[in-house]
């Protein structure tokens, strides 16, 4: 068991779960006026597994995310302005409107990106565990993925590299039941924390994702592991998203079951966190209310920012490509 | 000066990087034990000095699984935070294990992320063609990867060019894709012994000449320089170029080669569709179209697997007879005797189509 966060810290947990939530809700608005190009994937609903699993790291510790991670900075503390101008295209976005919100990173709290390509990421995060342990500066790397991710071949060549090196990595498995219209179990052999047990690294499974600090708790208990140098850990994290797959998405099937479906959106992490603030004390109703007005306003101010942003002049289309020109290649 | 063979020349340039800084580090299958040549002491101070392993340690020398997706993605992300990776991948054919790695993040990280990442790693290969290794070892695929924006690639003839290409590769913070010949491996010349670095995108005039530009790549370049041997013997002066670097490619160098010449065949082990014939060809015709007196002419391997036996393989990739017959070609000269059976497979691919 890692030590119990104290009171500042579980505000924090509950203020940056609101800022994914709201952050998402407008993003979902925005999508469904035309303006944000193209789609986002949200993490309504998974906000406990996204906030516990940053807040157990330093902000100097690394993450790789998929399609679904372009609201995981929040976690770690980014400012919301940034990602939002990312997501309409804007200049003042985070990659300067390249990545969009499925190829988000934001290096300056560790997150080394988003990959559109499923699983795709994970032996990034990896490698970024091998240079924390060749350099010995004592970073440690988180990759997120989802359930449908779990089934790729890198992951478990990455948990093998990391086994035999002894990696400060943390794979971490956004079981959300669902990949796209697939359900998890149908296309899943076995339990997914239990593969760890094959490369003789730890395992864990958090049965209620919607708790941040039981999630917290154990991706601190990984953390610590990897510091430490005892190498990987694998936790799987069940939880639900309560959205379509993707904003704007009809697929006109019902691939969750609605009595499912009600059971899960009554598990609101952020309610359910906001009750046991209550419970334990930490703030008051008024103080809790407050929290959740600064956070709207910080929201809006995101979206004042992008909206006074300009979109990138074409020609930035053509840098960043190499970090030089390739001379020669002229043509 | 010292006489270096053209892996030696590779191992002399990966010692002289693990020695310059201490972010480099070498990841690659079967590393430890120096089985490829290239991460042992070279020549006397092997058994001076013994392998890498013993001169830098396991923290910096990666000997890993047989796992080329996350060998290929880990020294992607590991060179994002702060290493200068060289990663061996043996053979050549190996790198489509890892094509998602490559095409996905490798090649398109620091684009995506608005140039947050910088990526100085290195992917070495080699292509064992030529050596009756069969159809799954002697790919030649660098016009695959010219082919991904964000890549650099590297294709050194030569132990000189092997040693300083490399050390300019290392020091690059952009990825880069070298592939080595293993035709070329025992090839030696005199090497200068002290750093150096050569420069990507200038090119090497191997040859000077005056009636045609022969731009050869790899293992080419010496079937290119022995063919020009030849024809000068005749009078025919044929200029052999060789690009060194197809990403960047030394466009000028080419184009200043053919405007003097206006004939030009590329001799390239690649296969023919979208090779890095199709491209330099492409490249001339479109902006030195006026220079050309002939039509071009690409020596290439054809649109065919590799077979096994010595009898099929031997005539699969250009070599001297066919790089001659291609230089008689645009000289309207007449073709060397079809008797010779590799000579007539190459007068029947550079038939019209
Ligand atoms: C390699 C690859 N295959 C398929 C897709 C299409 N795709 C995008 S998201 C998705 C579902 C992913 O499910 P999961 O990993 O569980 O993540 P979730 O969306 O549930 O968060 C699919 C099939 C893709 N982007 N990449
Ligand atoms: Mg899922």
């Amino acid at each position: 068991m890692s030590n119990p966060p104290e009171d500042a810290t579980l505000l924090e947990m509950q203020r940056r779960m609101l800022r994914i939530r709201r952050f998402d809700e407008r993003a979902s608005k925005m999508v469904k006026r035309g303006q944000i190009p193209g789609t986002v994937h949200t993490s309504i609903g998974q906000e406990a597994q996204v906030v516990g699993s940053c807040m157990a790291l330093d902000v100097h510790d690394y993450m790789t995310g998929n399609h679904r991670s372009h609201g995981h900075p929040i976690g770690k503390g980014a400012p919301l302005g940034p990602l939002m101008a990312e997501l309409v295209g804007k200049a003042t976005g985070v990659c300067k409107g390249k990545g969009g919100s499925l190829h988000l990173a934001d290096f300056a709290v560790g997150s080394l990106g988003e990959s559109g390509i499923v699983g795709s990421s994970i032996p990034i995060a990896t490698g970024a565990a091998l240079s924390a342990k060749v350099l010995g500066n004592g970073r440690v790397a988180l990759a997120f993925f989802g359930d449908g991710a779990a089934n790729q071949g890198c992951l478990y060549e990455a948990m093998n590299m990391a086994g035999i090196w002894g990696l400060p990595v943390v794979f971490l498995c956004e079981n959300n039941q669902y990949a796209l219209s697939t359900p998890a179990h149908t296309v899943t052999s076995g339990v997914i924390a239990d593969r760890a047990a094959g490369f003789g690294i730890a395992g864990v499974r958090v049965e209620n994702g919607q708790d941040v600090l039981a999630v917290h708790d154990a991706v601190s208990t990984a953390v610590g592991r990897a510091r430490r140098g005892e190498g990987p850990t694998l936790v799987e994290v069940v939880t639900y998203r309560f959205n379509e797959h993707s904003e704007g998405l009809r697929l006109g099937v019902d691939y969750r079951d609605a009595e499912e479906k009600k059971r899960w959106l009554e598990l609101d992490p952020i309610v359910l966190f906001r009750a046991e603030l209550s419970r334990r004390g930490v703030a008051t109703d008024d103080e809790l209310d407050a929290l959740e007005q600064e956070v709207l306003a910080e929201v809006d101010e995101a979206v004042r920012f992008t909206d006074e942003s300009p979109f990138p002049d074409p020609s930035v289309a053509f840098e960043d490509l190499y970090t030089d020109t390739l001379a020669g290649a002229q043509r | 000066m010292t006489v270096m063979s053209y892996l030696g020349a590779i191992g002399a340039a990966q010692r002289e990087a693990m020695d310059a800084d201490e972010r480099v580090v070498i990841i690659g299958e079967d590393v430890e034990a120096n089985v490829y040549g290239t991460t042992g002491g070279s020549g006397k101070s092997r058994a001076a000095e013994g392998d890498f392993l013993q001169r830098y340690g396991r923290n910096r020398i990666r000997n890993t699984p047989i796992s080329e997706e996350v060998i290929v993605g880990a020294a992607a992300g590991a060179a994002m935070t702060g290493l200068r990776p060289i990663v061996d991948l043996s053979y050549s054919s190996f790198l489509y294990m890892a094509m998602d790695q490559f095409v996905n993040q490798v090649a398109k990280n620091r684009y995506m992320f608005g140039g947050q990442a910088s990526m100085p790693v290195v992917f070495r290969s080699a292509m064992f063609y030529g050596l009756n290794t069969g159809a799954h070892h002697s790919d030649r695929p660098y016009p695959m990867f010219m082919n991904v924006p964000g890549l650099k690639v590297a294709v050194p003839a030569s132990p000189a060019d092997a040693k300083g290409l490399l050390r300019t590769a290392v020091d690059s913070d952009d990825p880069v894709l070298t592939f080595e010949a293993c035709l070329l491996w025992g090839m030696k010349e005199e090497v200068p012994e002290e750093e150096y670095r050569i420069p990507f995108g200038v090119g090497r005039t191997v040859r000077e000449g005056d009636d045609v530009t022969v731009v050869a790549i790899s293992n080419a370049v010496v079937e290119a320089a022995a063919a020009a041997d030849k024809l000068q013997a005749e009078g025919i002066s044929v200029e052999v170029f060789d690009p060194r670097t197809l990403v960047p490619l030394d466009v000028e160098g080419i184009f200043a080669s053919v405007r003097r010449t206006g004939r030009l065949v590329i001799a390239d082990p690649a296969h023919r569709t979208c090779g890095a014939a199709s491209e330099i060809a492409a490249i001339v015709a479109e902006h030195a179209f006026d220079s050309l007196t002939r039509p071009i002419v690409r020596v290439t391997t054809p649109d065919m697997q590799i077979p096994f036996s010595p009898a099929l393989e031997k005539q699969m990739y250009p070599n001297r007879s066919s790089i001659e017959a291609a230089v008689r070609r645009v000289l309207d000269l007449p073709e060397p005797d079809l008797a010779d059976s590799m000579a007539r497979t190459e007068s029947a691919r550079l038939a019209p189509r």
